[in-house]
This record gives structure tokens, sequence and C-alpha cells, in this order.
């Protein structure tokens, strides 16, 4: 007998070639196009640092004499500013640069703690059922019926008051990521739940007991590799959903101090000189923004059209 | 009713299945005659069912659907919990132990399933499914001396060695039972509750399968519980019998004296169904039985005898008492007042 039983097919990028995901994505334009504009922003906002012409977050680099400047190709437009200046003197460019990154970055680590949360409550309800699953849901339907930006501005508004604006200022984006994951938990747990009771009924399931595993492994390694499917595709929803929750905070002042600007801090900074005729200070990250979670979106769509069996056969 | 024999691997006394279908407390509160009632209804699935299973046979369950045999076979493998009853495996009573108390009996009962669509997990390789219960219980086993068993097992089954990186859906139904089969083998039991495991097979694969189980019952001593509702594959596969209707065993015994002279009216008329090539209209010696009425709820179980309702042979003592199951002179055990009272 030869040894090919164990092997693991080496060429994955063979089986990533052949399957049905990759063949659909790259016979859709808008899909190609969302995940273009998003791995763009990504490379941007990770590279910002590299690419960007000044450090927004170095206050000797800029000067209040630059202040308001318009972009390349209105009247007083300043070359060393290609997107403009914002109220304080910081190029836009650079400081958008940094604050794409902050935005993806609490989408992201926001989405995961909503995951892993959620995930974990949504299997042990879902698979040990009764009483257990009876509560966490009720807990989860309570959760959900306080808003994700009330539930954050009485936190946020709460924790500013107590430890001070400065601690608040220097921790901003790990109590934007926990407030924003810990809020919107439910939706994972009910959509894994919602899978896991399908799943149990299967005879996989059986099988597995009756090969005498625990719960515990059964649920993680035999359940949840049946639930990413449909985790992947509310986890776009819920990445746009974050950064969207994040700019409201921020545009509310509540959430990414102007200091460390986040794309919602920079559209409510620029808010106030909207109507001085600085236009450019809330246009720019507001289109970025508009752009960002569009592509996030658009790729969520066919993300789920591609991954609903439903829709093979037509 | 006599000593336990040191060859009885499997004891199932008293057996008795309800499920609850009437939801929880406030779905079983209702208005009555102005009156607060609470009304608790569940399914009876199994009603006091005994049976001892021999070491070396394979013991079928027939019944039609409905009538328990995939919830005794659960039962028993300790996938639900018995609602009245005993489970001995090898005289050591095993429905009351917990997952941890019943590992070391995992080993020796094993499962394979009705729907080979949805036994193996859609997201792990052959391998991955096939090494899982060798990792779990030869832990001791070098990873080598896993793989080895693994590929003896595949070997065995005509499960081909090159499947293992494969997905069960690049499969067909057949080969997919195969690799449950050889799942189920992969821990070396001694006892197989098989549920229905070729009904979702083409007709074609049916006989490879069942020949396969047999050649394993063969090489490696097995003992089958078998579950079917075809009774052509019982005649074939069963060393005894053991029919059920509405979750009481009606006639055991075996397989070739249940099939030749049945006694128990149910099995009589279920016998008579079988379709047979060959006799004229004119000529036929056993004439098909008809029965009147359908199969009542499980819900609401008529008293004393289950069948006494469709009975042709019934009397008033078999709406009173339940029948128990009583040996014949041929060996065979059989729960009717009638065959008892020698009225057929």
């Amino acid at each position: 007998m030869t040894s090919s039983t164990f092997e693991t097919r080496s060429d994955l990028w063979q089986r990533i070639k052949s399957s049905l995901v990759y063949h659909s994505f790259t016979h859709n334009r808008t899909a190609m196009a969302s995940a273009a504009v998003l791995l763009i922003f990504m490379l941007a906002a990770v590279t910002a640092p590299l690419i960007a012409p000044y450090d927004p977050w170095d206050q000797t680099q800029f000067d209040i004499m630059d202040s308001e400047i318009p972009p390349v190709g209105s009247e007083g437009a300043d070359d060393r500013f290609v997107l403009g200046t914002d109220a304080m003197g910081r190029d836009m460019l650079s400081t958008m640069l940094y604050g794409t990154g902050i935005s993806i970055a609490i989408g992201i680590f926001a989405t995961i703690l909503q995951c892993l949360i959620g995930v974990s409550i949504g299997l042990v309800a879902g698979y040990f059922g009764g009483r257990l699953d009876s509560f966490l849901m009720r807990f989860a339907d309570i959760q959900l019926s306080f808003t994700t930006l009330m539930v954050a501005i009485i936190i946020i508004a709460v924790f500013q008051a107590t430890a001070g604006l400065k601690f608040y200022n220097d921790f901003a984006i790990i109590v934007i990521v926990l407030v924003i994951g810990i809020a919107e938990w439910p939706q994972y747990a009910r959509t894994v739940r919602a899978c896991v009771l399908a799943e149990k009924k299967k005879e996989y399931v059986d099988a597995a007991r009756v090969i005498g595993l625990k719960p515990m492994t059964i649920v993680y390694r035999h359940i949840l590799p049946n639930t990413f499917s449909p985790l992947l595709v509310i986890s776009t929803v819920q990445a746009a959903n974050a950064i969207i929750t994040e700019a409201a905070l921020s545009f509310l002042g509540l959430g990414m101090p102007i200091t460390k600007p986040s794309l919602g801090s920079l559209i409510r900074n620029g808010f106030e000189f909207i109507f001085s005729g600085s236009w450019w200070i809330t246009a720019f990250p507001a289109l970025i923004l508009i752009v960002l979670i569009l592509a996030i979106n658009l790729l969520g769509d066919w993300l789920r059209d591609v991954l609903n069996p439903k829709l093979y056969d037509k | 009713m006599q000593q336990p024999q040191p060859n009885i691997l499997l004891s199932v006394k008293k057996l008795n299945k309800e499920f609850n279908v009437s939801g929880g407390l406030l779905d079983q509160l209702s208005f009555q005659h102005g009156k607060l009632i609470r009304k608790k209804q569940s399914v009876k699935a199994i009603n006091g069912i005994s049976l001892d299973i021999v070491k070396g046979e394979a013991l079928c369950l027939v019944g039609e659907s409905g009538c328990g045999k995939t919830t005794v076979g659960r039962t028993i493998m300790g996938l639900l919990p018995p609602s009245k009853g005993t489970v001995h495996y090898r005289g050591q009573r095993i429905d009351n132990l917990n997952r941890s108390q019943l590992l070391p009996y995992r080993k020796h009962m094993q499962m394979i399933f009705q729907n080979p669509y949805a036994s193996l997990n859609p997201r792990k390789t052959v391998a991955t499914t096939l090494l899982e219960p060798v990792r779990f219980h030869f832990p001791e086993m070098s990873q080598a001396q896993q793989r080895q068993k693994v590929e003896q097992v595949m070997e065995s089954v005509g499960v081909n060695a090159n499947w293992g990186p494969r997905f069960p859906h690049e499969f067909s139904g057949g080969q997919r039972q195969r690799i449950s089969i050889a799942r189920a083998l992969m821990v070396d039991p001694e006892f197989i509750v098989a549920d229905e495991p070729i009904s979702a097979l083409d007709v074609s694969i049916q006989a490879q399968v069942l020949n396969l189980l047999m050649q394993a019952r063969e090489d490696r001593g097995l003992t089958y519980l078998f579950i079917t509702h075809d009774l052509s594959v019982v005649e074939h596969f069963g060393t005894r019998v053991a029919v059920m209707y509405l979750g009481r065993i009606c006639e055991l015994g075996i397989t070739a004296e249940v099939f030749s002279s049945p006694r128990h009216p149910y099995t009589q008329a279920l016998l008579s169904a079988i379709p047979k090539l060959g006799q004229s209209n004119l000529g036929r010696k056993s004439k098909h039985i008809k029965l009147k009425g359908e199969v009542p709820t499980p819900i609401n179980l008529p008293s004393g005898c289950v069948f006494h309702d469709r009975c042709p042979h019934a009397n008033q003592r078999c709406s009173n008492e339940i029948p128990e199951l009583n040996n014949t002179s041929n060996g065979v055990q059989i729960a009717c007042h009638a065959v008892e009272e020698n009225r057929i």
C-alpha cells in the first residue's frame, strides 16, 4: 500500500484555482473591483508610515501657519500638500492614510472580538440546547434591544468621565474595539446557533458521539467548520458595520481623538469648517469612508451569493 | 427466565423510550371549561422491549416505518437515554453511564448509519475521518502504527488508499457507505448496530455493501443488530429476526423458522406482503393478508396488545392484557394471547 492515503494535497493553489468560489470570483467584475479597492486601501494603510509624506501623529511636523490650505488645483494651493491641510495644518493625505488604517483596524479587530464571543456562545447554545440555550438567547435578545450606538455612547461617556480624557485618548482604539465587539456579538451567536441546530441533527455528529468524543471536541472540530460559510458572509457585513459605528462615534466626539484621527474623526473635524469654504477637510475622508464601506459590502454580497448552495444550479 | 448465558453479548430489558411532544411548561397549559389544565403528551416510541443478542449472530430488527426500530438502536448505543429499562453489555449495565464511563464500551460497540450523505463530515477528508477514532482510542500507538491500522482497515473494506486526501462529496453513496463502515471497524468492535445501512443505496450497490458486512462478520467475528425494513435482506442476512410493531416485539426467533411458519398475526400479515415471483393467482398457498385500519398513533397506544384492534383473532383478553414474549415449541418467542391459548 502506498503512503498516498495521508498526503494532504500539497498544491493548495491548484485546489483554490479549481474551486467554485475562485471561478465565480474571476467571472464577477464587481467582486474583483471591490477586492482590488479593499486591497489597495489595506496596503496603503499598512504602508502608511512609509508612503505618507508627513507623520500626522507627530505634532512637531506640522505648522498652524499651514492650516486650511486647499488641495492642488484650487486657488492658494501649496505643492507640499497635495490634498490640502486641515485646521491644524496637517497634511490631509498623510492623515487620511493613517486614519484609514485606524478605521480598518477597528473594523477587523472589533469583528474578530464579536466573532469569538458570538461563535462560542452560539455553539454552546445550539449544541446543548434546553435551558442554557433559552438563557443565552434571551440574553442576546436583551443585548439586541439596545442599539450598538447607545451602548457605545453610554460606556464611552462613563469611561471618559471616570478615567479622564487623557487616559481615554491613549487607549481609545482598544476601548472602541471592546465596546463594538461586545455590543454586536448576538449577530454571530444567532447565526451560529441556527447553523448548529441544523448540523447537529446530521448523522456525522452521531458518529462522532458514538466514537466517544467530548462534546466540546465535537462542537469545535466537527460542527464549527460546517458553519464557516454563513460566518464569512456576516463577517463582511459586521466589519463594515463596525467601521461605520466607529465613524459615527467619532462624529459624536466619542471615538478616536483628533490627535490620532480615524476617518470618522476627520469628517467631524472638518465639519466645523465646511461652511467657511474648507470643504476638503470633510469631503475627502467621507469619500474614502464611502468607497471603503461600499467595497466591503459589495464583496459581502458576492460572497453571500456564491456560498448559497441554492443558487448553484441556476 | 434463565441464567445469563456467557455468550450473551448485549441484553436489553423492558426498555421504554418516550419523547415529549407537548413542548415546555407554558405550551402544556390550556383552559378547559374555565379550568387551567396541564396536558403532557409523549410519543411512546418503545414500549417494554426485552431481547438478548448472542455473540456472533446477526439479529435483524424489522418493522414498518415509525415502529421504533431506529430508536432501539440509538438507545442501545447510548445516543438516547432510555425512559425506563436497562441495557447490559456483557453483564455490565451501560445505559446509566456517562460519556467517560462509556469510553471502554465505545471500542466494542459501533454504529453504521442510514444516510451515507450525512454520516460523513463534509469538511473532513476521508483520511481525517478514519484516523479520528484510531487517534482517540489508541493514543498509545505511534503515528505510523495508527496510519498502518487505518490503511489495513481501508483495504479490508475495499476503500482505495488513494481516497485518503479526498472529501466525501467526491464519492458515490456506496463508496461513502464503505467509508462509514471502515470508520466503524477502526476501533476493532465486536458489536455493530447497523441502522438501515443499505436503504439509501442503489439496489445494485445494496448487495455489495451487504456482502461486505457479511464478510466483515466472518473475518472479525462481529455481532450485528441489523435494523431494516427490507424483508428480503433479513432472509439473506439475519440469523435471527425480531419483528416490531408499535414499539413492541411481536415475534422473535431463528430467521428460517419465522419466515417459514410465522405465527404472530402481524408477522403473518407482514410476510404475506412480500411480493413473490412464479406463483399463479390460482395455485398460491398463502393469500395476501389485508389488515384493517391503520397503525394507531404512538401518542395514544391501544390498551392491552398494541395490535388488537387490527388483529383478526383478537378477543376480550387481547384488549385488556399486554401479551409477553413466550417461548413456543420451535424456539420462536411470540407475544400473542391467541398463540398462547392455541386459538391460532
